[in-house]
């Protein structure tokens, strides 16, 4: 049985070591190989590459250093939680201009992986808002960059995976909202074509848009799943009252025995949830907590995957590949007798200008995997079709992509390798992750 | 409110000031490092959504002939302030303290003789405005002396002893003492340490501590279950203790 013990990603595969925290995150990263915030990526993102037993944990570094309520900047320290900053600006009518999908990262994290949302079709990834990062290189220096100041560290370090350096500060640009509150409309789609083309269609009336997929279903229902269409309610049309977050009232207390969640329970789960919305449209006016972070409700839910625990499979698949390259994928899923208990399908916007960011223009797949002793052959296979359609892997949800695989999909690399060896010539910069895909290149 | 915090750059101390803040209470901060201090401050000037402005003096808990210009400045600043919150201290395990004397010694001055005197000057600083609330946070390690905090403890039961003291004599004429016993709270002060069972966060700390200031309670448990865990633990004959090798 896989031990449970050590640290972890949110996809529990344990690693000896521990996180040393600090208030003072200028003193404790000094030397440091590794930061990590909240743990939330999938995979060894942020568990120490072998040799290490450690890690910085920036959590407890989180103030908020100052905010202009004119133009909307925030500069904070790298552990200031996502969760902590809604629920102060929401109030003041601001909101964080690009949130994954839960609300308990880092903003420290949140630029490591320069994460996306459910408006990347129109606000790109986190880094497009983020003005100025305070890091302290390999060397020990303390360094301001920013698109005018150290630029190509600058970019690099935007979903760099925090190997250019331990992300001390960030300063971000919040999105100034017209109400607290979210005008949802959801869209039941029977199949494939027409998610895809609800998807596309949808890009160019709403800002926020997400499909959640059956990837269970097979024959003419493959693909079938609900839309879910959002924008800032008009301060007319909204409740007077500011929403507060939901609370973690119910929580897994336990690992649920590996195997719980098979591919029968799952398709049940999928079918119950399709069925659930049993008008093809509904309309309705949701707290922002609720739209953005529905798995948050329930505390470490990661726990119903048992302990072997789950990775995530999440790539893009360029437009050019067609409605045939994201069919693929579920085809190749069901063919290999794995199963994903959550699948989310994204249409992306343009690449934003971090060297590893993950989006492009194309549509974004996340597939929710439990481990088992196939699951290495499953993550392979697909992405062997990620490659044959020219797309690539989200590294934040990764623990198994092989190093030749990556460097296929990814022809950014050898440039973003050379800005980490610039900053970082004796590698002292290190990850499980990066480690296992870089090798002694990282 | 307007409350003078010492010790709110980190662990608990940071937590107490943030509750405090977001009630949209002054608040001024004391400490030893002023430009630490300085990021706290607009910490909690964020933290209250920009409503109150936040101004700190430095204070060193080891140089007590600060202390009463510091919260002479702290009382101008607030233009009288009515709560004193004490967070500062110094922890070691036991292996530590034994092995150094002389930190030992420090952390002895620190969490009862210097404290104490802090409270000292808070008292009459209080009782000059007609009274208000003095909030220090002591420890359960002090209500028992256990193999485990035998050090560390001592300093604490000797604060708690002052504390209840302090309630006794000038409880009716207008000072709230409140008394703070936290178990074993995951901060970086005890990181690094395994949490023992019903281990708890700073932040319901801090929510345990404000309800105590506002209600007057002059002793708090926090997290709760700690109440029970050291009515037990007062309850026990010493030779269970040594059995449970306590």
């Amino acid at each position: 049985m896989p031990k449970q013990t050590g640290l972890s990603g949110w996809g529990r595969t344990f690693v000896p070591g521990h996180e040393t925290r600090s208030e003072d995150l200028v003193a404790v990263t000094r030397g440091a190989s590794l930061s990590r915030g909240l743990g939330r990526s999938y995979g060894d993102a942020s568990l120490p590459a072998e040799g290490s037993d450690q890690v910085v944990g920036t959590t407890l570094a989180d103030r908020i250093l100052s905010f202009d309520d004119t133009s909307g900047v925030i500069r904070a320290e790298a552990g200031l939680c996502l969760s902590d900053m809604n629920r102060l600006f929401l109030p003041r009518g601001f909101f964080t201009p690009v949130t994954p999908g839960t609300r308990f990262v880092t903003l420290g994290g949140m630029v490591a992986s320069d994460v996306h949302g459910k408006n990347h079709h129109v606000a790109g990834t986190i880094g497009r808002h983020v003005q100025s990062l305070k890091l302290r290189v390999a060397d020990g220096r303390i360094i301001d960059c920013s698109r005018e100041e150290e630029r190509e560290l600058f970019l690099a370090t935007l979903g760099g995976m925090g190997l250019t350096g331990h992300i001390l500060e960030v300063e971000l640009k919040l999105e100034r909202i017209p109400s607290p509150w979210i005008h949802q409309e959801t869209f039941r789609l029977e199949n494939l074509d027409a998610m895809l083309r609800a998807l596309k269609d949808s890009s160019d009336k709403w800002p926020m848009t997400v499909g959640w997929m059956d990837t269970v279903a097979t024959g003419k229902q493959l693909g079938r799943g609900i839309l879910y269409c959002g924008r800032w309610a008009e301060p007319s049309e909204a409740p007077q009252r500011v929403p507060k977050p939901q609370e973690q009232k119910i929580g897994m207390p336990f690992a649920l025995p590996s195997g719980v969640l098979n591919r029968f329970t799952i398709g049940m789960f999928n079918r119950l949830i399709y069925l659930s919305h049993h008008k093809p449209h509904k309309t309705a006016m949701v707290d922002p907590y609720t739209y953005f972070y529905p798995l948050d409700f329930v505390r470490q839910w990661n726990l119903a995957y048992g302990k072997r625990g789950v990775t995530q499979h999440q790539a893009v698949i360029p437009n050019e590949a067609g409605p045939d390259g994201i069919r693929g994928l579920i085809e190749l899923l069901a063919k290999l007798g794995a199963s994903s208990f959550l699948s989310v399908i994204k249409d992306c916007g343009p690449e934003g200008e971090g060297l590893l960011s993950f989006p492009r223009p194309g549509m974004s797949l996340a597939l929710d995997i439990p481990i088992n002793e196939n699951t290495q052959n499953v993550i392979d296979q697909l992405n062997q079709h990620v490659l044959s359609c020219g797309g690539r892997i989200y590294l934040t949800k990764d623990g198994l992509t092989r190093a030749e695989d990556f460097r296929a999909m990814e022809p950014r690399l050898d440039q973003f390798l050379a800005v980490k060896h610039k900053w970082d010539p004796d590698d002292r910069l290190r990850s499980a992750q990066s480690e296992r895909l870089f090798g002694g290149h990282a | 409110m307007k409350a003078a915090v010492l010790g709110a750059s980190k662990g608990v101390g940071r937590a107490i000031a943030r509750a405090l803040a977001e009630q949209g209470a002054q608040i001024h901060l004391l400490g030893r490092d002023l430009e630490d201090l300085t990021r706290s401050a607009a910490d909690l000037e964020q933290r209250s959504g920009g409503k109150i402005k936040v101004l700190a003096t430095a204070c060193d808990l080891e140089k007590p002939e600060g202390f009463h210009a510091a919260l002479d400045e702290a009382d101008r600043a607030l233009a009288g302030l009515d709560t004193v919150v004490i967070t500062a201290g110094l922890f070691g395990v036991q292996t530590a303290l034994e092995n150094d004397l002389e930190f030992t010694r420090r952390m002895l001055t620190v969490n009862f003789a210097n404290t104490v005197v802090f409270c000292e000057h808070a008292r009459q600083k209080l009782m000059s405005h007609g009274g208000g609330t003095l909030c220090v946070v002591s420890s359960v390690a002090g209500e028992r002396g256990r193999k485990p905090v035998v050090l560390y403890g001592a300093s604490k039961a000797g604060l708690s002893a002052y504390l209840e003291g302090l309630d006794h004599k000038w409880h009716a004429e207008g000072l709230r003492v409140v008394n703070v016993k936290p178990g074993f709270v995951k901060t970086s002060m005890t990181e690094g340490l395994t949490p023992p069972p019903f281990a708890g966060e700073p932040e319901q700390v801090a929510r345990d501590v404000v309800r105590a200031i506002e209600r007057g309670s002059p002793v708090v448990y926090t997290p709760r279950i700690w109440a029970l865990v050291m009515f037990v633990i007062r309850l026990l004959p010493r030779f269970i203790m040594r059995k449970l090798n306590f």
